[in-house]
């Protein structure tokens, strides 16, 4: 829908059109350039790459599979292993944190919350009581996170009846979103330390769990949005009606939301997919992601150009045929979050 | 709700302290494992005052002019902050407070810059990462907008600029770090003849701090323009269509209508992107890490890169201190950005 569409307008200026199309095509062109770079690069022979510039296949240099049939026969397992764990934490991770994450805001855009400041803060101590105990006194982290829940439930019974001030649900929404500001630096060190303690380290359970953590925050912000925008009389007459709550929210509201929840779950998709930082930290050999063996590609004799075109090539190639097939979803999911922000 | 809250809870507030922990000891790996010993404020003192300052905050050098004009800049900048806070007659402890810690760190990296960018001077990861986040935030939502606005116009095959232009997001950034260094390559790379034809076959960008931080800026903004681009493209088409055709009976020039009626309704949307944007460029590492790996020298890190390298040297402590440092540096600036910009945009619209 464009801005022009519901009334006649002059045609534009010849001119104009021209530095219309001319700006457009220009960034077409350097948008698709340096992936055509990359494809062609991974039919090129080394000596093709070392050799200069050559743009033409065929016309400058002969292409040729060595790359293609590396990647698939040679290293077959060391590429299949990655790119399945890749798909496995990708796609798991983007089915919790859109379950959680909109189930989180749905609950946030319905009920009013009223957490008091003194429970959450009863809570706050009974988890440094347990780094405390495990990390300073060395007692088992499962009998450390029993006793500082069980002190944190006593604790905030005993002090049910004491007034403190309580939080709303902005505060809680303020809260999730400024999650999103905490560089995952921050966190690594300390996650690799409790994966660690669990053993779960280079496991799809410790990347799946990180990945789902990580991009809650911005499920949380463009679902909330999403969610608020839908009219509550259809809720209110399917309660008259007699459907429960989550009847309600699995027939009705997620139907209407369905665009967000798209975009939503192809931007946090694509993150996962091309995660980096963390997976450095969580994973060496059994759960090794993808971004991880386009960088091992850069080998002790210098970065092997034809692997790594053809481990991105063949990373972009599935994103690109999802993004296509949801494209009519993506601008008008995006949109509601950002203009409600 | 409560899941959600929990798995946060479990996954920031838990490594947090955690951190905090860390950033105030040292950590040493023994016979038996490894340990670690409380030492107080000395990793932060180390990289601010110590030894590991040349990293964090660069090489201290007399302001040259260069310099002057940025401090006269922050002045400038400062001064009109306070006066239009003054001026506003909403004075409050809160505003107060608030506006003199924006102003505050602002001032200190002002001086930061002045202070560092010299001839012989070099500056430190915490200025190199401020100075991703402003030139790329800035580019990358003057081209997207620009864009936008120009796919929002009545022309044909927008459908089409719109698949491609969002291609670069889906890229993985450790690809897009080589791709931009297989490009960027000044002897076999695509561009190379045109640099030999400019005369500058023998420079590399690689070599020299600001052109290896210009290309790192150049790759990250490839990746996030079509961000903006999508954003700003909804934006722009769900414009007021009433006041847009009111305008034009009225003979409005299309600048005119621009300045009056587009860019208003946008603005929110704007803002609100920029800070999204600005979240995440805190946290820039592959581009650096891959594309130039933090050179040369130092030149090229980032925060988060820094801390990384730091952790893959086993000092923990040092990491974990550079996190914070970053961690309390883009919140106060974001948060800033958001009282002070987002916020009024809004109020504007309403």
């Amino acid at each position: 829908m464009s801005i022009f569409e519901s009334k006649k307008l002059g045609e534009m200026a010849v001119g104009t059109k021209i530095v219309v199309y001319g700006v457009l095509g220009i960034w077409t062109f350097i948008v698709l350039f340096p992936l055509y770079w990359v494809l062609i690069t991974s039919f090129k022979v080394p000596i093709a790459v070392s050799g200069g510039p050559f743009y033409l296949p065929f016309v400058d240099f002969l292409p040729s599979l060595h790359a293609w049939s590396y990647i698939f026969f040679d290293l077959g397992n060391d590429t299949f292993r990655p790119y399945f764990n890749s798909a496995v934490v990708a796609v798991f991770s983007t089915l919790l944190v859109m379950i959680a994450g909109s189930l989180a805001a749905y609950a946030l855009s319905r009920f009013t919350f009223r957490p008091r400041l003194l429970t959450i803060l009863i809570f706050i101590l009974a988890v440094a009581l347990v780094i405390v105990l495990v990390a300073a006194l060395g007692v088992n982290w499962l009998i450390a996170v029993t006793v500082g829940l069980a002190l944190a439930v006593i604790g905030a019974g005993m002090f049910r009846r004491t007034p403190s001030p309580t939080l709303g649900n902005p505060d809680i929404l303020f809260w999730m979103i400024s999650q999103r500001i905490f560089p995952p630096v921050v966190a690594a060190i300390p996650i690799y330390v409790m994966f660690q303690q669990v053993r779960l380290l280079d496991t799809h359970v410790a990347l799946i769990l990180t990945y789902t953590a990580v991009n809650l925050p911005i499920v949380v912000w463009l679902m909330y949005d999403f969610f608020v925008s839908i009219p509550k009389d259809l809720e209110e007459s399917a309660e008259l009606d007699g459907a429960s709550r989550i009847r309600i929210f699995f027939e009705i509201i997620l139907p209407l939301s369905k665009p967000g929840l798209v975009a939503t779950s192809l931007l946090v998709l694509i993150f996962s997919w091309n995660e980096y930082l963390l997976a450095l930290f969580l994973s060496t050999a059994n759960a090794q992601t993808m971004p991880l063996l386009v960088a091992a590609q850069n080998a002790t004799r210098g970065p092997q150009w034809w692997y790594m075109s053809v481990l991105i090539i063949i990373m972009i190639v599935p994103v690109i045929l999802l993004a296509l097939v949801l494209q009519r979803f993506i601008a008008k999911g995006l949109l509601v979050g950002a203009v409600k922000g | 709700m409560l899941p959600a809250s929990l798995l946060i809870l479990a996954f920031s507030i838990f490594p947090l302290i955690i951190s905090a922990w860390l950033a105030l000891s040292r950590f040493r790996l023994g016979s038996e494992g490894y340990e670690l010993i409380f030492v107080g404020w000395s990793n932060f003192r180390k990289l601010l005052f110590g030894s590991e300052q040349y990293h964090l905050l660069g090489t201290f050098m007399p302001t040259s002019w260069l310099g002057w004009l940025i401090v006269a800049a922050a002045i400038v900048l400062i001064g009109w902050g306070i006066r239009s806070f003054v001026a506003s007659g909403h004075v409050t402890v809160m505003g107060a407070i608030g506006r003199l810690i924006a102003f505050g760190l602002f001032a200190a990296l002002a001086w930061l810059f002045a202070a560092t960018i010299g001839d012989k001077g070099q500056i430190g990861s915490l200025s190199t990462t401020i100075f991703y986040v402003l030139l790329g935030v800035a580019i990358q939502f003057v081209i997207g907008a620009g864009l936008a606005f120009l796919c929002s116009l009545r022309i044909r095959g927008r459908s089409f600029f719109r698949v491609v232009f969002f291609v670069p997001l889906m890229v993985t950034p450790v690809g897009i770090a080589y791709t931009f260094r297989m490009m960027a390559d000044m002897t076999v790379g695509p561009i190379s003849p045109l640099w030999h034809w400019l005369g500058l076959g023998d420079f590399s960008w690689a070599t020299n701090a600001w052109s290896a931080r210009l290309v790192v800026v150049l790759g990250d903004s490839w990746q996030w323009i079509p961000f903006m681009f999508l954003v700003m493209l909804a934006a722009f088409e769900s414009q007021p269509k009433d006041e847009l055709e009111a305008a034009e009976l009225d003979g409005a020039s299309s600048f005119q209508i621009f300045v009056d009626i587009t860019w208003p309704s946008v603005a929110p949307v704007a803002a609100t992107i920029v800070l999204i944007r600005m979240i995440e460029a805190f946290k820039i590492v592959d581009l650096p890490n891959v594309l130039t790996n933090g050179g040369p020298g130092i030149a090229s890190e980032s925060l988060t890169l820094h801390a990384f390298m730091q952790w893959r040297a086993l000092d923990l402590g040092a990491s974990a201190a550079i996190s914070y440092v970053l961690l309390f540096t883009s919140t106060i600036i974001c948060v800033s950005f958001f009282n002070f910009v987002v916020n009024p945009a809004r109020r504007a619209r309403q």
